[in-house]
């Protein structure tokens, strides 16, 4: 029984943020609930996630951990059949451990892959197969400008973003024929806990300030969107430098 | 929203079956999109298509396991919600549709509820019978018929299709499958008929078909100059039609308000025609494939884009009326199936409203009200600048079933194309012709609703006639299995 059942004249468009506890994904919540969107906020820790959901009526928090992936399908039917169907799916969860540039740490690196690629897959593929049933809807991953290059400071993380953009590709790929977007978001420096162990920064933006961007960019159903926009020319660039050049630059 | 607290337990986790969730994994296959017919809304659910009471009754049990509700879908004719149910199961009867015994002697007829209306007269025609209520469309199956007890344009000489109604079996949720006549188990046989598909399935439908003696009727086309005249001629040739049903102009506003045609039939009496095996004939029945010989009816909805705009529908509506009033008193001779099956004239004509779908807006008045209200329904549409692109009034009586919108009355049927850009205004403009409904001591029809509130539904159906029908659900599937977004929008909303 959902929550409010729904009346055909009268849709509301119905959002999944998963990783809503804090910096962007708690942004993202508090934009799309600012619109009407009914949104199921999903995340690990209870409190924060409560917090972000209590200003808003049409909010609905829900606790849950992206790497327990089994319990993954049963969450997703609950949500869907508490918001009475489902048109946008974000994923935002991401992590970004400190790692020195001596480091090779599995663990570290095994934690970003599960939460940042491992999860996404589990909650993006429900997902598309609703979508692609339906022939329309919009998926949407939070991946980062980490994931056009392999840089030498995060190994880890540049994977994991490297893979989450492919991914969310080839479902563009898949899914495009059939009236689905998907949208790859790749921010430059959000204002949010990851910053803490990023060496040196700047062109931040703060996690409101990004929501927004995003979100317009949802609305125009764009395919990949920087954030900021000029980082697509940074990368461009950055992306075509040769290797034998760029192992020997610090970027 | 309330209870915005998910379900957890003491670890901080969701109380989730994911057995549960893993069961459903089976059925990925099986999720569908299901729309409403009028294509402004739809519903995502697992679509089962049982061909027999014994997988029927598994849907059942899978629904028992799996907690999931179930929604009956027929032929999908519903303007609405009322055949999908999202997030749920879907029982697509479509298949479900053998003819069980036919006597053409007494004319009646045994078939589980999947046969549709075309199966149906295609079935009995030859043998001189055909069926005692027609829909607008022959897709429809006499299961949804059954559920919604449909009207027909003789609504107001032979009732709904409930009255021609002998006997029916209905499987419960619980598996169970009980024989309802008027005098045995006559409770439900009056609620299950007109219920909606809330108290249970019908397995089969025994059906009083009514005895032609021509594969033809005879036709009289008459032009009405505003609504006050179609009343009049309405009233002038009740008594002596078979069928009656006028066509209204939505556009036409001052002295032509309601201004259009009637259709008036009437069956040939034995011996008349002097070859009814011929016209009979099934192939005598069915529409051509192309009109004017040459022009495929499947490409017709194209061209009528043209006129599904305020403009286009002016001029659209002009011209028929003008030809309509030329020609008006003229006779013609016109096979059963291409008198009643005027929405499957022109192949997918719906897609000629676009993307955003229609609804159909359906009021049913007293007949001392009636005029009154639609002239008012009428210039309410026009004030808002909504103007129906297709209105069809129509004469009842009354019937004894207890969710029933049939009266002593009119009812005048409104489509409306439907956007992105007046879902808002036609939400606003019903909220008044609701009440113009109500004030006249309207009714509404599941079939054709898109908009009914819970409100509206008490205040037309009575609290008590409501408070009766959820005692039999509450009886009959105790734990709310049936359900669609109907139900639940319209009776499960406080």
């Amino acid at each position: 029984m959902p929550v409010q059942p729904s009346r055909p004249l009268e849709p509301k468009q119905r959002a999944i943020v998963v990783g809503a506890s804090s910096g962007l994904g708690a942004a993202l919540v508090s934009t799309l609930a600012q619109k009407g969107v009914l949104v199921a906020a999903v995340a690990r820790r209870r409190e924060q996630l409560e917090a972000v959901c209590t200003p808003f009526e049409n909010a609905r928090p829900y606790v849950h951990d992206v790497t327990n992936y089994e319990e993954v399908p049963a969450l997703f039917q609950q949500i869907v059949s508490d918001l009475d169907g489902l048109d946008l799916i974000i994923y935002c969860a991401g992590i970004q451990p400190a790692v020195a540039l001596d480091e090779y740490d599995f663990q570290k690196d095994r934690a970003m892959m599960e939460t940042n690629v491992i999860g996404a897959m589990a909650w993006l593929n429900e997902a598309a197969l609703r979508f692609h049933r339906a022939q329309r809807g919009h998926i949407v991953g939070i991946s980062s400008i980490a994931g056009d290059r392999g840089r030498a400071a995060f190994p880890g993380y540049h994977t994991s973003k490297a893979a989450l953009s492919t991914f969310l590709e080839s479902l563009r790929n898949r899914l495009a024929k059939r009236g689905v977007t998907v949208t790859t978001i790749k921010p430059g420096f959000v204002d949010t806990v990851l910053l803490e162990n990023a060496p040196k920064t700047f062109w931040v933006v703060s996690p409101d300030d990004a929501a927004q961007r995003i979100v317009a960019a949802i609305e125009k159903r764009e395919q990949t969107v920087y954030v900021i926009g000029r980082w697509r020319w940074v990368m461009l660039i950055i992306r075509h430098v040769p290797s034998f050049i760029f192992r020997r630059t610090s970027i | 929203m309330q209870d915005k607290q998910y379900n957890v337990d003491e670890l901080g986790m969701p109380q989730l079956s994911v057995a549960l969730s893993k069961e459903l994994k089976r059925f990925d296959g099986r999720l569908e999109d299901v729309p409403a017919w009028g294509g402004a809304s739809s519903g995502m659910g697992w679509v089962f298509r049982p061909i027999n009471t014994d997988q029927l009754a598994e849907v059942f049990a899978i629904a028992h396991k799996t907690d999931l509700s179930i929604g009956l879908r027929g032929g999908g004719n519903s303007y609405g919600d009322a055949a999908y149910n999202s997030n749920g199961i879907v029982l697509d009867l479509c298949r479900f549709n053998r003819v069980l015994d036919w006597n053409p002697e007494t004319g009646v007829i045994r078939a589980e509820p999947g046969l549709t209306i075309h199966q149906l007269w295609e079935y009995t025609v030859e043998d001189g019978w055909w069926p005692p209520v027609a829909t607008g469309t022959a897709k429809t199956t006499l299961g949804g018929c059954a559920a919604m007890n449909v009207h027909g344009k003789n609504a107001f000489k032979v009732g709904p299709i409930g009255d021609h109604i002998l006997e029916f079996d209905l499987m419960l949720p619980s598996g169970e499958i009980i024989t309802c006549r008027r005098n045995e188990n006559s409770d439900i046989f009056f609620a299950a008929i007109g219920g909606f598909g809330m108290l249970g399935c019908f397995t089969s439908i025994t059906l009083q078909m009514k005895r032609v003696y021509s594969g033809l009727l005879d036709v009289v086309a008459l032009a009405s100059t505003d609504l006050s005249v179609m009343f009049e001629q309405f009233r002038a040739l009740l008594p002596t039609s078979d069928y009656l049903v006028g066509w209204v102009d939505g556009v036409a506003s001052g002295n032509g308000l309601g201004r259009g045609q009637i259709h008036k039939a009437n069956y040939l009496e034995k011996g008349v025609d002097p070859y009814p095996e011929q016209s009979l004939r099934v192939d005598n029945q069915n529409l051509g494939d192309t009109i004017f010989g040459i022009v495929p009816r499947s490409i017709i909805w194209q061209g009528m884009r043209l006129f599904t705009n305020n403009y286009g529908l002016r001029a659209a509506n002009l011209g028929k009326y003008a030809v309509s009033y030329a020609t008006s008193g003229s006779k013609i001779r016109q096979p059963h199936a291409q008198f009643h099956f005027l929405l499957d004239y022109v192949p997918n004509w719906k897609k000629s409203y676009g993307g955003g779908g229609l609804i159909q807006y359906q009021p049913f008045i007293p007949r001392d009200s009636a005029e009154n209200a639609f002239k008012t329904i009428l210039r309410t549409t026009q004030r808002h600048d909504l103007p129906t692109y297709l209105g069809v009034l129509k004469r009842h009586r009354p019937d004894a079933f207890l969710m029933t919108h049939g009266l002593d009355g009119f009812s005048l049927a409104l489509d409306f194309r439907i956007t992105q850009a007046n879902r808002q205004r036609i939400v606003r403009m019903v909220r008044e012709l609701d009440e113009i409904v109500l004030d006249a001591g309207g009714r509404f029809y599941p079939a054709k609703d898109s908009t009914l509130r819970p409100s509206v539904a008490t205040a037309y159906l009575g609290a008590d006639t409501i408070a009766r029908f959820r005692e039999l659900k509450q009886r009959y599937d105790p734990d709310s299995v049936l359900q669609t977004n109907l139900w639940r929008r319209v009776f499960m909303t406080p």
